[in-house]
């Protein structure tokens, strides 16, 4: 067949509508997690990993409901992955990347508080709809109000607040305590937020110590001396990853438990992992009310068979903060587009995530915060117990904490809150 | 007294770790001329794989004793086969040129290798405390202390003293005393240099390895692990004088004593005071404490 101009033609504007029509039914977004690097076995993995399965259900509609309709807002998705591994102007620049060369409707990352205080400001110059899934720090909106930028994990206020409720019940007569937190934003913000609460709830107790490790130092041999020296009541720490379970190894082989009480706010990522290494009696916090903490609802039930036949191991909070992310998005983008009727605009996705409550595996999640960006939840802690026996560990003596009880009302900023006693938590 | 001794203690406990860690980094320079940043990964792989011999040899219910062995097999293994392998296909393409040409050459070999534990090992940590739990726990007054750091310092001064028989009453070191103080001239008087280097290399990364091998029992060996050491060890290395051995010891011992000070003191300048010592140092020695004299050529 001979094929002429028109020919050509006519099959040039068939390809073109082809192509606009999938254009129209693919929302592509970005998904930035540690896949190499330190921060990659204990979160970025677990978080790819969650959304991965998650996307796959989302594309294939069979997620339970209420997300059991195909896409994010109608639309397919298509996941882009990138590397959070090195350092923040590199990260910032890959941000760059993914929404000025590869296009991507929503970004849904970040692990690294350090990260996402570099990302905050590039998402909103660019005007990208962005969902931080994981990084703590509440510095995040409280520095200044964001409009395309939402956190669905509650700020590491909560995970402190939750922290020195928990250890003052456990420990009526604490009168010191002493900290080791590694030495950028999130150590930092954890330990202050934690000395804060303390200072709320038990005026008059005092800090012993505070080690300040280098991040991803894993040696801890002459912190763990001067944490021994010090005597404290109470040892409180937001390690995570590698640094983590450097320190219990090196800490409980010099039986720092038998001195102090320790308390580890992330400490259930290693909990399946460390199962006969971390002594009894040592309080532990999933940043939440995730994994053993999770309630039991359809979709937690739904996560669990499907992390567990993907990964081989139970979930673990960053798998349960990438879900918050997606089906947070999802839900706001579904919202959106069935007020629009259509396939929703990126201003009709944010105008319906702020405020947003949803819910997710084991938990409901309010954006409640920072003209509904942030997200408030429940969160839990307990105490670990191994089990010989069976080979592993458990969290017993678990409190749950109301969402009103351990994070600052609208309006007020975390360090105010905190250092004006925690007014207005409701904790019954 | 008591926080005297602890500081003491954890200072001499560090200063074990990082001479094992930096005298192999030292070695290589003072021979070779190459700063050889790849040797961070010597370290990681050295402790990849003491962890996954020690979790073999446990899992087969095997006397425990033999982890020991296990550890030294693992740095013997790593050192060997990756030494040889670079030194081989790598390094000597590259001798003679500019020390710059050498750090980064050994720098894209750091960053292959990472990928390569990677792709080997994968992104998850591994465990292998069974070693250091054997030892024990000892006291000294309030402070609980690990037996296996004591063990650290040991293994430290037996590797000092081993460097200085080597290097002062055998052949070998004498052929290698003759490189280090000038290369030329030993060749000239029939000194097979290339063996030199190649043998310099494989004990440089041996104790690399062995570095890696005498940690994995105390961290969790995850990804990213021989990115810090190679700081530090270079910072030891640079305090001491590079090249020297004597150097590499007593930088080892002021950078650990001054962590040990400033983690019990001051605790908000420990991420600073080891750059701090190393400014210092460089201030009013700029080639380091022990750097050895350059003869003068003309």
């Amino acid at each position: 067949m001979r094929i002429t101009f028109r020919h050509a033609l006519l099959a040039g504007a068939l390809c073109a509508m082809a192509g606009g029509a999938l254009a129209q039914e693919t929302m592509r977004v970005g998904i930035v997690t540690f896949i190499t690097g330190p921060g990659a076995g204990p979160f970025g993995i677990p978080a790819r990993d969650a959304a991965q399965i998650i996307i796959e259900a989302i594309n294939a509609g069979s997620l339970p409901a209420p997300y059991n309709s195909k896409g994010i807002g109608g639309a397919q998705v298509e996941m882009i992955l990138v590397d959070e591994a090195g350092p923040a102007t590199q990260v910032v620049q890959e941000y760059r990347n993914l929404v000025e060369r590869r296009n991507v409707d929503a970004v849904v990352g970040y692990v690294s508080s350090g990260n996402c205080l570099g990302v905050a400001p590039v998402a909103e110059e660019l005007k990208k709809l962005t969902v931080f899934f994981d990084c703590g720090t509440p510095r995040i909106f409280e520095e200044s109000p964001k409009q395309f930028v939402f956190r669905t994990a509650a700020h590491a206020v909560m995970d402190n607040v939750a922290a020195a409720r928990y250890i003052l019940q456990r420990t009526p007569n604490l009168k010191s305590y002493a900290g080791i937190n590694q030495n950028y934003a999130w150590g930092q913000d954890s330990w202050r937020d934690f000395t804060l609460a303390m200072q709320a709830l038990r005026p008059g107790s005092k800090v012993t110590t505070e080690q300040w490790p280098k991040l991803m130092a894993g040696q801890f041999n002459s912190e763990i001396s001067a944490l021994l020296l010090s005597n404290a009541d109470v040892v409180h720490t937001s390690l995570w990853g590698g640094d983590l379970e450097s320190f219990i190894v090196q800490a409980s082989g010099r039986q720092l438990e038998k001195k102090s009480k320790v308390l580890h706010t992330a400490g259930e990522q290693i909990m399946f992992r460390m199962a006969d290494k971390i002594p009894n009696g040592t309080i532990m916090g999933a940043r939440g009310p995730y994994g053993v903490f999770a309630r039991d609802n359809e979709l937690n039930r739904w996560f669990q068979v499907q992390y567990r036949a993907k990964a081989g191991v139970p979930p673990i909070y960053a798998a349960y903060h990438m879900a918050n992310g997606l089906f947070g998005l999802k839900a706001a983008a579904d919202k959106a587009m069935k007020a629009a009727g259509k396939r929703p605009t990126q201003d009709q996705i944010i105008k319906a995530f702020e405020g947003l409550e949803f819910e997710a595996p084991g938990l409901t999640v309010r954006m409640a915060l920072s003209k509904g960006h942030q997200a408030v939840t429940e969160t839990a802690i307990g105490t670990y117990q191994y089990d010989p026996a069976t080979k592993t560990g458990k969290l017993v003596d678990v409190v749950r904490y109301p969402a009103e009880c351990v994070n600052p009302p609208d309006g007020v900023d975390s360090i105010s809150w905190l250092k004006g006693g925690m007014k207005g938590a409701k904790c019954q | 007294m008591q926080l005297a001794a602890t500081i003491i203690l954890d200072g001499f406990v560090y200063a074990a770790w990082l001479f094992i860690v930096a005298v192999g980094l030292t070695l290589v320079f003072g021979v070779m001329k190459i700063l050889n940043v790849a040797h961070g990964q010597f370290y990681s792989i050295g402790a990849y794989a003491t962890a996954s011999l020690v979790g073999l040899w446990f899992a087969q219910g095997l006397a425990p004793v033999g982890a020991y062995l296990m550890m030294v097999v693992a740095a013997l293994l790593s050192g060997l086969i990756v030494g040889f392998v670079l030194e081989r296909f790598i390094l000597r393409y590259i001798y003679g040129r500019d020390e710059v040409v050498g750090a980064l050459a050994t720098y894209a070999v750091f960053l292959i290798l990472e990928d390569a534990v990677r792709l080997s090992w994968g992104t998850g940590a591994f465990l292998a405390p069974q070693p250091r739990e054997l030892l024990g726990i000892s006291s000294l007054g309030e402070l609980t202390i690990s037996n296996y750091d004591l063990f650290l310092i040991a293994v430290a001064i037996v590797v000092g003293l081993l460097f200085w028989w080597g290097l002062n009453r055998t052949r070998l070191g004498r052929l290698l005393r003759a490189v280090i103080h000038d290369r030329e001239m030993a060749q000239a008087f029939g000194v097979n240099v290339n063996k030199m280097f190649t043998i310099t290399f494989i004990i440089g990364g041996i104790l690399g390895a062995l570095g890696g091998a005498l940690t994995a029992p105390v961290i969790s060996v995850s990804p990213g692990i021989g990115v810090e050491v190679i700081v530090l060890a270079f910072a030891v290395v640079v305090i001491g004088g590079m090249g020297s051995v004597g150097g590499a010891l007593i930088g080892a011992l002021i950078v650990g004593v001054a962590r040990a000070m400033a983690v019990h003191l001051a605790p908000n300048l420990e991420l600073f005071v080891i750059y701090a010592v190393m400014a210092a140092v460089l201030a009013f020695r700029p080639f380091g404490l022990f750097a050895p004299a350059g003869a003068r050529k003309i």
